[in-house]
């Protein structure tokens, strides 16, 4: 793949590195280094692999887990509603059957998917990595082009390692400055969907760039890529760089020895070349943000803890409008108001943006020595069973519990409810998840997306409040 | 995969932006390891009421548009999850083909491989259907996939574009998996020039 010594962008880097071939007028046929899969999403695939009599063409780059149906209480599969028990037997059996590495809900390493390929190092920098989840984009952190399918292409990435792919133009997110005080990656990516709507990014992959990015830990890091989807777009990278290597090295699937030093030597020839251009870009300025919450039904339906909701009269889009007057129906709230002080009646604490030991760290940096406001149900469902057992080494655990939280296993739980973790109609929620739909948190729940700082301190205040005074 | 040559049907109006696949079909509905069934759980939040019975406030339980085999709904269509539920759901209830402004990327392509044809045509253009089809909901609409036109009741032709090898799989019922198998020998090829740094320890 010659480039002709034209300048390029990381996303251009990885996306050369992996076409192999290119017929005129089709997609191209691009290759899949990592499959991930789950227990929603696959079965279908199988089916189709077995009606066709074909194999699981690299067993030895497909890895799977369990997350999305699993309940988070009962580890004894026996005592599992039916239909998610199913499920799971049914990636058991498909995984024996076709040679495929699962992480199961009985071994020691598990959870949600995109929170257990990073921390065993199979998420690699410059690698392309595809799962049926739209928030695969949350590899992207690592400098992976990595983005979520549907289960047909599932299908085709177990019988090919290949995907028919058109290419995606390119979008430069540049967030500058310090950010402030209880100001986090989470408020960061919903002030950037704010801004550039929830369908901005149709058509592009974003690479998030700029002093910001370049300070932020992996896990926050995942937590902006993991919401690429919610801006629209597939997939979001970030340059790997000595940041995202500390992080790698030595995980179980990270290179080693040489290969290791082989390894690092190319990942550092990733980054976005000086004078390459990207299709559209976007500049954010970080000392202006402020913590975020949305009070709609879609994620670009966010203000600053400061601010309030529209009024139709602000809005100029008769689309806009339309969708404002149908969120706040749904949401139960008034134009104009104040989203300080919203009320709150459920606290989940969790899903693939936010379940990380850093994620929990902060919750209970604001938790400790303070109590669950009276009627407010709070739950807390670390992102897997090394962040769980991290967390309980640290004493985290009896943080939230001394507080009023439960304390969950690992899984994707109320961010879709799925499994038993549902919110009741009507209710309010503080969630640092990624998706405040209709429904999303349980038929008629109505979700408010805010950091895990946020969350924390809507659980002590059973309201929304500026964690910043808690500080 | 079911071809796609032309359509004469009616629509229905879906007046409503960001319908995201957790509309489409809620994930509760998801548990399923078969296709068959989604389409008892398509928009289920806005056509059930909580105690299962059917909302008679919802336009697809409206009478009027039983039998509607094009759906016409505001922009972002299908955003949110991955789930290709979402499009075997609205196939099972009987759809071939999705107007809207614009779709989601994941979306778009799920509905391509199930001969589901997603229609993307101006804002104003489906502003004017959505006035059109509530007031003459028997109003018929035809799609011409090869023309890449669709004729609106008021016999105006409205043009949509197509990648052309999409378009040419959905006009022959052709999936992608065949062209993919075929290229075995490039894929091959490929993975012995991989560098070693893109293959796990």
């Amino acid at each position: 793949m010659t480039n002709n010594g034209r300048p390029r962008t990381l996303f251009e880097k990885v996306w050369d590195a992996h076409v192999v071939a290119q017929d005129e007028g089709a997609p191209a046929v691009l290759y899949i280094d990592t499959h991930l899969i789950h227990e929603v999403t696959s079965p279908q695939a199988f089916a189709m692999l077995r009606e066709r009599g074909l194999r699981v063409r690299r067993p030895d780059r497909t890895f799977a887990t369990m997350d999305h149906a699993v309940p988070t209480r009962q580890v004894d599969i026996s005592l599992w509603p039916a239909d998610a028990a199913n499920q799971v037997r049914t990636l058991r059996e498909n995984c024996r059957d076709f040679g495929i590495t699962l992480f199961d809900i009985d071994g020691p390493v598990q959870g949600i998917v995109h929170v257990v390929g990073p921390e065993l190092g199979i998420t690699q920098p410059g690698t392309t990595i595809v799962c049926g989840d739209s928030h695969t984009s949350t590899h992207g952190a690592f400098g992976a082009l990595a983005f979520g399918i549907g289960t047909s292409e599932v299908g085709h990435v177990l019988a090919t390692q290949c995907l028919l792919q058109t290419k995606p133009k390119t979008f430069a997110i540049t967030v500058e400055g310090e950010l402030g005080k209880g100001v986090t990656a989470k408020d960061i990516i919903l002030a950037i969907i704010a801004r550039n709507g929830a369908d901005g990014g149709r058509g592009y992959v974003f690479e998030y760039r700029g002093s910001t990015i370049r300070g932020l830990s992996m896990a926050n890091r995942m937590t902006i890529c993991n919401m690429s989807i919610e801006g629209g777009a597939r997939a979001g990278m970030i340059a790997p760089d000595e940041t995202t290597f500390a992080y790698l090295k030595g995980r179980p699937y990270a290179p080693q020895g040489a290969d290791w030093d082989r390894a690092v030597a190319y990942w550092r020839t990733l980054a976005t070349d000086e004078g390459a251009t990207f299709d559209r870009e976007l500049f954010i300025d970080a000392t202006q943000l402020q913590p975020m919450v949305t009070y709609g039904t879609n994620p670009g339906q966010g203000v600053p803890i400061t601010g309030r909701i529209p009024t139709v009269d602000e809005l100029e889009d008769p689309a806009q409008r339309r969708s404002l007057v149908s969120a706040l129906e749904y949401m139960g709230l008034r134009q104009g108001q104040p989203v300080e002080g919203l009320p709150v009646d459920i606290v989940f604490i969790g899903s693939c943006t936010n379940s990380r030991i850093e994620d929990l760290r902060q919750a209970a940096q604001i938790v400790r020595g303070r109590r669950v406001a009276d009627g407010v149900w709070a739950i807390v469902v670390p992102g897997s069973k090394a962040v769980k057992a991290q967390a309980e080494a640290e004493g985290l655990d009896r943080i939230f519990q001394e507080a009023g939280f439960e304390w969950r296993g690992a899984g994707c739980s109320m961010c879709l409810a799925m499994n038993e973790d549902k919110a009741g109609p009507g209710k309010y929620v503080a969630s640092t998840s990624n998706r405040n739909f209709q429904g999303r948190q349980g038929p008629g729940a109505r979700s408010l997306l805010m950091s895990p700082l946020m969350a924390a301190a809507a659980a002590v205040h059973g309201r929304v409040v500026d964690v910043r005074e808690m500080l | 995969m079911q071809p796609f040559t032309t359509l004469t049907a009616t629509a229905v109006p879906l007046r409503a932006e960001n319908v995201d696949t957790d509309q489409i079909i809620p994930a509760r509905y998801l548990t399923a390891v078969t296709r068959a069934g989604m389409g008892e759980g398509l928009f289920a939040l806005w056509r059930y009421r909580p105690d299962g019975s059917l909302n008679p406030d919802f336009v697809l339980n409206d009478p009027r548009f039983a039998g509607a085999q094009i759906l016409v709904a505001g922009r972002n269509f299908g955003s949110g999850s991955s789930r290709e539920h979402a499009v075997w759901a609205l196939t099972e209830y009987g759809f071939r083909a999705v107007i809207s402004p614009g779709f989601a990327d994941i979306f778009y392509n799920n509905a391509l491989k199930n001969g589901l044809l997603p229609i993307t045509l101006p804002e104003a253009t489906v502003s004017a259907l959505w006035d059109l089809l509530e007031a003459e909901p028997a109003s018929l609409i035809h799609v011409d996939l090869a023309a890449q036109t669709v004729t609106l009741p008021t016999g105006e032709q409205a043009a949509f574009a197509i990648d052309p090898y999409r378009k040419h799989c959905l006009l022959h019922g052709l999936d992608d998996l065949g062209y993919l198998l075929s290229k075995e020998p490039e894929i091959a090829a490929y993975e012995a020039r991989q560098p070693l740094a893109l293959v796990h320890a």
